[in-house]
């Protein structure tokens, strides 16, 4: 809407009507920004509802400690596409938070800049959070948050953690004979399944998506789906399918598989720490582990996604934005803040150590994720979602996995670029 | 959109203030012109040309500011000419015209033509601005740190007046302990005794210097992050406010090339100004590029491609189906109700009308996530209550006859308010003057109600066929297009081409507006050309019966 906002603006400028539109809702903040900016210097962030409630008392803080205005606003739908389209309108913010794989799509369309820490400030970190944020070789945001996939499970009806997928199939199907659970597995898949969701699955069975470079990178060349490797993973998640064990199905989606945890219909689900809060609520007693391989298949994987912080290259106040992101950011306090507003578990060790101490499933869901990868970054990735989980269910539901994996392939290399 | 644009007090002048009152058509222009000035006439005509002015000059300020000078002129232009109208006693027909036609123009006419110029370029991810961005966006993500270079601790100074003086990076070189001054010229020792340092090492004042605060500094934002001091392994910037760093830019561009060339690698990316992107020998492109045009390449893509082109037929042959099937089958089961409840037999109308009309109250976005659930396989409502198991969007059949009955749903109660109001319009005395020539009430129905409801509702169902035709929401809500044949993820069996085209242009690597905006003319021109035949149609059909 914005961009035939600026259409009418820019194209005919035409009438009244159009240009009034512009200005309220671009120009207008422009204007009044330039008239302070002789004065102090303003920041503007931006980032979604739940995290703005959490950066207000610190952005305030910052302003006030500096002599200098903040202003945190919250967008609360497609954050990614409103900051790429308003950077190129130059009605963008300073900095905006996110997840770390708008990294490449925001390179590509020149909305972000790379940010320069010194070594003792990303030490601090998370190793695997730094090299999320790290793409062609440059740091691109600061992280705050991380966040994988675990296996929850409830322990009244599974009291011991499964070594690999059997022996929770084998634990699942028995509590479906006994009546306790209606359901073996809650790993959501829904219709055109769910590539976040089946990765752990698809990396235990051999599969991978992109090679690495020669500099740690991911590499768009080397597409991972279609190969013999992803064909036998999928022959092996195809057993646990509809046809198979009947543990994987799609009527398992992202609305009802948590729901169907939390009303103990049944023993395991595949989630990440967003779950927590719906299990405590239905005070369910769960404890969180590993998600598990198949036997004497490789390690389950998960995807790490990183929550950071990036300075945007067509801010009118980078300077303001380097210095908050890169001084700012990097202290403890900030970083407990959020967690407290969400739970996912701080990539700064120094402020994991603070909450670890009262909140033991973030170590266990660190734990989780210690042998994940990082999701990668690269535009290329967009490319995967669609496609890939369409194969996924299509093989859940019983589907060739040799045939719609090949097929999957062959669409994910044509739309790379 | 909506909202902000909901403040255009210029073209939103009512014509009818002019106070033309007694000017009957039969009337002479002079009549006319000496009809009497009311006072509230008056009154309301200078209210709505203040506004008018108030707003012109207020959209003024932001377009002067980002040096619109077209946009200004057209603004001047079109608050000028309004103004003229409406002061003069001439041109009455323009007065109740001009309003609705600025409208048109401006939400009509400009988003149709941009979409159209849209086709005609690259426009999307990684070609969104010009060729100079991409080239400043690739220079500035091409500075890496000199390695085994030190970290500065930065204070901003100047030696002149904080708000306009020449800046000054006064940097600390927290290993040795030395702190120096640079700018554009270089870096210049400065005396130990001349400077306080903090136990940071930050300086914090300096002879001759004065230090900006957070505040000054963050004011001349543009100009730090412009400051680059030349050394000998690079150049320091500003990494923030309070940190420096010498950093090299890997990739430079050379105008004389027209390419970007890798310093380290000695690689060069060449500009090729047809695809928007500089590339390289071997064929691997930088991904920043920029908005060219493509001139009709991405018509010829839909036309060509054959992933593109390969399952039009089919999913144009759905497309009909659903739209035919969802407006049909509304219109038959809305009627049906209308009629028993037209019915003088019938009691409780009320009662039934306002239940009928529920599912049209209700936010068809909301009760389309709802019925998704619902049709689950296994914890769906419906499989549920009917003991079935059936893999509603599993299937091919089950889920193209699921989303109609989810349309069904949705849309009959539209149908039932506009039948039951083209009902009562059809005058009682017909359907008696059939049953007194003992027709039956099939044949009456058939020969007289009929006809004369679908002269009335025709229209209306064309309307209808031409939203179901794009009904995004429906399908993209429900089954997302699927369920998907194992060989070809891209186009699902319930894939409207307006979701199909969705995919294509946004779900692959970035959104690509320019191909979307190709496919969307495509599909405008099938609508419209349905719509048209429609529409003469429907103009015989009422010659025949009015």
């Amino acid at each position: 809407m914005r961009i035939r906002t600026a259409g009418v603006v820019a194209v005919l400028g035409l009438a009244l009507a159009a240009s009034g539109c512009g200005s309220d809702s671009s120009d207008e903040p422009a204007a009044k920004e330039s008239t302070k900016a002789a004065t102090g210097g303003k920041l503007v962030i931006w980032a979604d509802d739940k995290r703005t409630a959490a950066l207000k008392p610190f952005a305030e803080k910052f302003g006030q400690e500096n002599g200098v205005t903040v202003e945190v606003q919250a967008v609360s739908k497609d954050l990614q596409t409103n900051f790429v389209t308003a950077s190129q309108q130059g009605s963008g913010p300073d900095v905006v938070v996110g997840a770390h794989d708008w990294i490449g799509n925001l390179v590509q369309n020149g909305a972000i800049d790379p940010v320069q820490l010194a070594a003792e400030q990303k030490s601090g970190f998370n190793e695997t959070a730094v090299k999320a944020v790290t793409f062609n070789g440059q740091l691109y945001g600061v992280p705050y948050a991380m966040e994988n996939l675990a296996l929850i499970r409830n322990t009244e009806l599974a009291p011991e953690a499964p070594k690999t997928i059997e022996d929770l199939v084998a634990a699942g199907k028995k509590l479906k004979a006994e009546k306790k659970a209606s359901e073996i597995l809650c790993l959501q898949s829904g219709q055109n399944g769910d590539a976040y969701h089946i990765y752990p699955l698809y990396t235990s069975g051999g599969g991978y998506l992109f090679g690495t470079g020669a500099n740690g990178d991911y590499d768009p060349k080397d597409l991972g789906v279609g190969k013999p490797e992803s064909i036998e993973a999928f022959k092996k998640i195809a057993k646990l399918g509809e046809k198979g064990d009947g543990a994987l199905k799609r009527s398992i989606t992202g609305e009802n598989s948590i729901a169907t945890f939390t009303g103990k219909k049944c023993a395991f689900l595949v989630s990440g720490p967003w779950a927590i809060a719906d299990a405590k609520k239905a005070s369910i007693s769960y404890d969180i582990s590993p998600v598990p391989g198949f036997a004497g298949g490789k390690e389950a994987q998960p995807f790490v996604g990183v929550q950071a912080f990036y300075v945007a290259a067509k801010g009118k106040n980078k300077a303001l934005a380097q210095e908050f992101v890169a001084n700012h950011v990097t202290t403890p306090e900030l970083a407990v803040a959020l967690y407290t507003a969400e739970p996912r578990p701080p990539a700064l060790t120094a402020a994991l150590d603070q909450v670890k101490g009262t909140d033991p499933d973030l170590a266990k869901f660190q734990e989780a994720g210690k042998n994940g990868q990082v999701l990668p970054a690269i535009p290329a990735m967009a490319t995967i979602w669609d496609p890939f989980g369409k194969a996924e269910a299509a093989i859940i539901g019983g589907a060739d996995p040799a045939k719609t994996i090949t097929a999957a392939g062959k669409t994910i290399s044509g739309q790379i670029k | 959109m909506t909202t902000s644009l909901s403040g255009p007090g210029a073209a939103t002048q009512p014509p009818g203030r002019e106070p033309v009152g007694p000017g009957l058509p039969g009337k002479s222009r002079t009549a006319r012109h000496h009809a009497p000035i009311t006072a509230t006439g008056l009154l309301v005509k200078v209210i709505l040309l203040g506004l008018t002015a108030g707003i012109a000059i207020w959209a003024a300020f932001p377009l002067v500011e980002a040096e619109k000078w077209v946009g200004l002129a057209l603004l001047a232009a079109t608050t000028a000419g309004l103004f003229y109208l409406y002061l003069t006693r001439r041109h009455i027909p323009a007065k109740y015209l001009v309003p609705g036609t600025l409208f048109l123009i401006a939400f009509q006419v400009v988003p149709v033509l941009y979409t159209a110029s849209t086709a005609f370029t690259n426009f999307g991810d990684g070609h969104r601005g010009t060729k100079e961005d991409a080239i400043v966006a690739i220079q500035t993500a091409s500075v890496k740190q000199v390695p085994g270079s030190a970290e500065y601790a930065l204070s901003v100074a100047t030696q002149g007046d904080p708000a306009t003086g020449p800046l000054v990076f006064l940097v600390s070189d927290p290993g040795t302990g030395t702190v120096s001054a640079g700018d554009a010229g270089g870096l210049r020792r400065l005396d130990p005794a001349d400077v306080t340092v903090a136990p940071g090492g930050k300086v914090t004042a300096a002879e001759g210097y004065t230090v900006l605060n957070f505040g000054q500094a963050s004011a001349r934002s543009q100009e730090i992050t412009d400051l680059v001091v030349p050394t000998s392994g690079g150049a320091l910037r500003s990494a923030g406010l309070s940190r420096a760093y010498e950093g090299k830019a890997i990739r430079a561009y050379d105008a004389g090339c027209d390419c970007v060339k890798d310093n380290e690698t000695g690689k060069t990316w060449t500009a090729d100004e047809d695809t928007g992107a500089f590339v390289a020998a071997d064929g691997e492109r930088l991904a920043q590029g920029w908005k060219v045009t493509v001139g009709l390449k991405n018509f010829s893509r839909v036309l060509t491609d054959p992933a593109i082109s390969g399952p039009f037929f089919g999913t144009l042959l759905w497309n009909f189906a659903f739209a035919i099937g969802s407006t049909g089958g509304t219109f038959i089961l809305g009627m049906f109700i209308a009629l028993a409840l037209h019915s003088p037999r019938m009691r409780g109308t009320n009662f039934y009308r306002i239940l009928l009309i529920l599912p049209y109250a209700m936010p068809s976005f909301a009760m389309l996530l709802v019925w998704r659930d619902m049709f689950n396989t296994d914890f769906g409502l419906v499989n549920n209550l009917f003991g079935l198991g059936v893999d509603w969007f599993g299937q091919e059949w089950s889920a193209r006859i699921a989303v109609i009955l989810v349309q069904l749903w949705l849309g009959y109660p539209y149908m039932f308010l506009v039948a039951t109001g083209a009902l009562q319009a059809i005058p009682k005395e017909l359907t008696e003057a059939t049953s007194v020539d003992g027709a039956s009430p099939w044949q009456s129905f058939r020969a007289v109600t009929l006809p004369l409801l679908l002269v009335a509702l025709s229209p209306l169902l064309i309307a209808s066929f031409a939203y179901n035709f794009n009904n995004f929401n429906a399908i993209y809500l429900t089954t997302e297009g699927g369920p998907f044949p194992a060989d070809n993820p891209t186009a699902g069996a319930t894939d409207l081409l307006i979701t199909y085209t969705y995919r294509l242009a946004f779900g692959a690597q970035g959104a690509q507006f320019g191909l979307a905006a190709a496919v969307s003319i495509f599909i405008f021109t099938i609508v419209a050309v349905v719509s048209a035949v429609s529409f003469r149609r429907t103009r015989k059909q009422e010659e025949v019966y009015s």
